[in-house]
């Protein structure tokens, strides 16, 4: 009973502390709001008249959806980056940034389950899907192991903030024996979400350039590379427009992570791309569309060709010790590798599978607008959530936000 | 059908053997369901009682809430009970809360509920299959007035279906893709098409990469041959391992079919099918009325909705009905030869006995059960 009055009090409390602010920040919940109506708009269009008004078609049958839900898994998957040294190697460093990390995680994690719905023919049947209720091709389908596991993660990071929240909220220390072996068992499951993830196309023999054994291990060095280069970035703002203190040596170690993993995921596109163009075959062909063109259709050559000298460029400046210790150079170097990530590992990796297509038909995908919509509505609602996520929780910390027991009684 | 015992050829690349699959639930191939060679030693009672246990096994043919609720337990009739009333109980406030409430919308409102919470069809019962029938068939003549015949006729035992293309003989007329088209009420907007024939280059092999599979002049085109693709109803398809729902699977005479209610439309088995063979409906497929076909089978011709996938049956409509699949029955130069391979004297056993046959893209395991050959 004591324990619902104090959750009632802080979803109360937590509700005042989101909707005061300053004006920039009304002025950003205004901005996202808007985003997110128009995503629905956008959505309402695609479910009166089906998946024919985006730019997907019985040749291309995934595209910008299943590309922004693959890249969202590795962010979601990085968080771990983060909770890793501060609770299991007890490095008090992170201990910060670590509550901002699972936030993260969980609108990364709602984001790509936003996308995956998008992607649905038939959205009302969803609940086919659901064990139990449905009947769920478990194990066969590596689609049911991916709706397992994302939403087994997503219970964790919400459960283990939520806890130390909740008992910081009432001035009481949280106890390691209850959020440790969470913690430690989220580290595990950070690195199966992305695995599974990746063999959910490495499992397909009918599209030659997923089914590689490189997939996986590739999905981790980017991911760990992209979701931390973002944490930096949003602990840069949260530093500059919030009383958190978030100290340099935090970023500087994170951004060592950021930097092993640019560094690997660099080596396996190498060794990928030598494999595809030293002894080309008939299976190179998707990587030839993706990188060269093929029979004059090219769509991806500006994507692909922003993607690689972004990520070779963050790649190097963030190798030298003095120029990521620099944090202008740092942040860009954070901004442009998330960005050549986005590209490489979302339409840069989902769209050429389909092209050529099975008897080598070449066909291009374009998004439409309406797709385009929902995607920007579906980012928004994962900023607009973050926002509240992250706003309750630094009120918490800072001591804003506490339970008053007499105000209750 | 045993694992050992394969009757046709198999490249063995040495992929793990599944449980067979059986021609029925009890993975008994002959001698039907029962423990039939024993049932001189029992009684009539145990052995139908053994029967039943074999038979029914521990969740097949369940339908719906029922695979939940209906286990082995005292209380199965009681929440079977309770599943229904509340089914007929939501469906009732469903429908008087619609002002208009003429007998008729009622009886419409009442299908649609069941029909959006049915089970999926391959764990039904017979009984339950006769009834979703019934209840698309009721449901089409209450929105148009216009009465279809819908079979839901399981497979045959010892029928296997498969299905052999003569390059030699095909001259690209492309009559068994306006056949297919017409029998299996494929949405006529996106001009949706299972078969593909591809224009390929003489001298150049099979060179898929440089064949046009949309082609618009005369043919035969002079220097050119042609070749049909369509779903290839692999033994071993890689399309039904991936569907989390198990909204797409095989029947036990070799069919890779459809649950079009079943289906979410993730379009995973798109991605995962290395033949082109499946087709998604991307927007509210369109016939127009007097074009419809009215004799239907549940897992093939019916009318499908927006939002899932669908695909060759082999004409499942006509071919468990006796009957050669449309684009076989259409094609004019006799290039498509279709048949049971189980049986010794067909047509398309005597082509893969006495032709040098060969599969596309046989390295990756799926055995397919769609040969080609030349004369």
């Amino acid at each position: 009973m004591r324990r619902l009055r104090v959750f009632r009090s802080l979803v109360k409390d937590s509700l005042d502390t989101i909707t005061h602010g300053s004006k920039k920040y009304h002025l950003w919940m205004a901005f996202l709001t808007f985003g997110m109506l128009t995503g629905m708009y956008c959505y309402s269009i695609q479910l009166e008249h089906g998946l024919s008004v985006t730019g997907m078609t019985d040749r291309v049958s995934w595209g910008l959806y299943i590309s922004n839900f693959t890249f969202l898994v590795g962010v979601a998957a990085a968080a771990v980056m983060l909770v890793m040294p501060t609770y299991v190697l007890k490095d008090i460093d992170f201990k910060q940034a670590v509550l901002i990390g699972e936030g993260l995680a969980v609108s990364a994690l709602i984001m790509c389950l936003a996308f995956v719905i998008a992607d649905m023919g038939g959205p009302s049947v969803l609940w086919h899907m659901i064990p139990g209720i449905g009947v769920f091709n478990f194990p066969n389908s590596m689609l049911t192991w991916d709706v397992l596991v994302l939403n087994g993660y997503l219970f964790l990071n919400i459960t283990i903030p939520f806890y130390i929240l909740f008992r910081h909220y009432q001035g009481k220390e949280a106890k390691s024996k209850v959020y440790i072996p969470g913690a430690i068992l989220s580290v595990f499951w950070a690195v199966g979400i992305h695995l599974v993830t990746a063999f959910l196309y490495q499992g397909l023999q009918a599209r030659p350039f997923w089914n590689n054994a490189l997939l996986g291990p590739r999905f981790l060095a980017s991911a760990f590379a992209a979701g931390p280069a973002l944490i930096i970035l949003v602990l840069a703002i949260i530093r500059s427009f919030t009383e958190f203190k978030i100290q340099d040596k935090t970023i500087k170690k994170i951004a060592m992570v950021v930097t092993v993993a640019a560094q690997i995921n660099l080596i396996m596109l190498i060794s990928e791309l030598f494999k595809e163009f030293y002894a080309p075959t008939h299976h190179s062909e998707s990587a030839y569309y993706l990188f060269f063109g093929l029979d004059g259709k090219d769509a991806l050559l500006p994507w692909i060709w922003t993607a690689i000298p972004l990520n070779v460029l963050a790649t190097v400046l963030l190798t030298f010790h003095k120029l990521r210790n620099n944090f202008k150079v740092l942040f860009f170097c954070c901004f442009i590798l998330f960005v050549a990530i986005w590209i490489e590992k979302g339409f840069g990796l989902i769209v050429p599978g389909f092209i050529p297509g099975p008897y080598g038909k070449i066909a291009e995908y374009t998004p439409t607008g309406i797709e385009i919509g929902v995607t920007l509505g579906i980012w928004a609602l994962g900023a607009f959530i973050f926002t509240i996520l992250a706003k309750t929780a630094i009120g918490i910390e800072l001591g804003e936000l506490k339970y008053k027991k007499n105000k209750e009684n | 059908m045993s694992n050992n015992n394969k009757k046709w050829f198999s490249l063995n690349l040495g992929r793990k053997e599944k449980e067979s699959s059986g021609a029925c639930g009890c993975g008994k191939t002959s001698g039907g369901c029962g423990a039939a060679s024993q049932s001189d030693q029992m009684t009539d009672a145990a052995f139908a009682e053994a029967a039943i246990h074999a038979s029914i096994g521990e969740e097949k043919n369940k339908d719906g809430f029922e695979q939940v609720f209906d286990v082995k337990m005292d209380r199965r009739t009681a929440f079977k009970k309770l599943t229904a009333s509340l089914l007929i109980g939501a469906g009732a406030v469903s429908t008087s809360c619609s002002v208009i409430g003429g007998d008729e919308s009622k009886e419409k409102a009442q299908i649609d509920w069941e029909e959006q919470f049915k089970g999926n069809y391959k764990l039904m019962t017979d009984e339950e299959k006769n009834g979703t029938v019934d209840r698309l068939v009721r449901s089409y003549q209450l929105r148009t007035g216009k009465t279809i015949s819908m079979s839901s006729k399981n497979a045959e035992e010892d029928v296997l279906f498969g299905y052999a293309f003569n390059i030699s003989k095909c001259q690209g007329y492309m009559d068994c893709v306006n056949a297919c088209v017409e029998e299996n009420n494929q949405d006529r907007n996106s001009e949706m098409q299972y078969i593909r024939i591809h224009e390929m280059k003489d001298g150049k092999g099979f060179n898929f990469n440089e064949a046009d599979d949309n082609y618009y002049h005369e043919v035969p085109a002079e220097g050119h041959f042609y070749m049909g693709t369509q779903c290839f109803h692999c033994d071993n398809p890689p399309c039904v391992e991936v569907c989390p729902v198990q909204a797409t699977w095989r029947e036990d005479d070799g069919l890779v079919v459809v649950d079009y209610d079943w289906c979410v439309g993730c379009r995973y088995c798109m991605a995962a099918c290395p033949y082109d063979g499946r087709r998604f409906n991307w927007s509210k497929p369109e016939v127009p009325e007097a074009e419809i076909n009215k004799n239907q089978h549940y897992l093939g011709n019916r009318m499908r909705k927006k939002g899932v996938m669908e695909k060759c049956t082999f004409c499942v409509q006509r071919s468990r009905a006796g009957k050669n699949p449309a684009c076989v029955e259409a094609c004019p130069t006799g290039a498509r030869i279709f048949g049971n391979l189980l049986d010794p004297d067909s047509t398309i056993r005597w082509v893969l006995e006495n032709k040098k046959v060969f599969r596309l893209k046989e390295d990756l395991g799926t055995e397919p059960k769609f040969w080609y050959f030349m004369d």
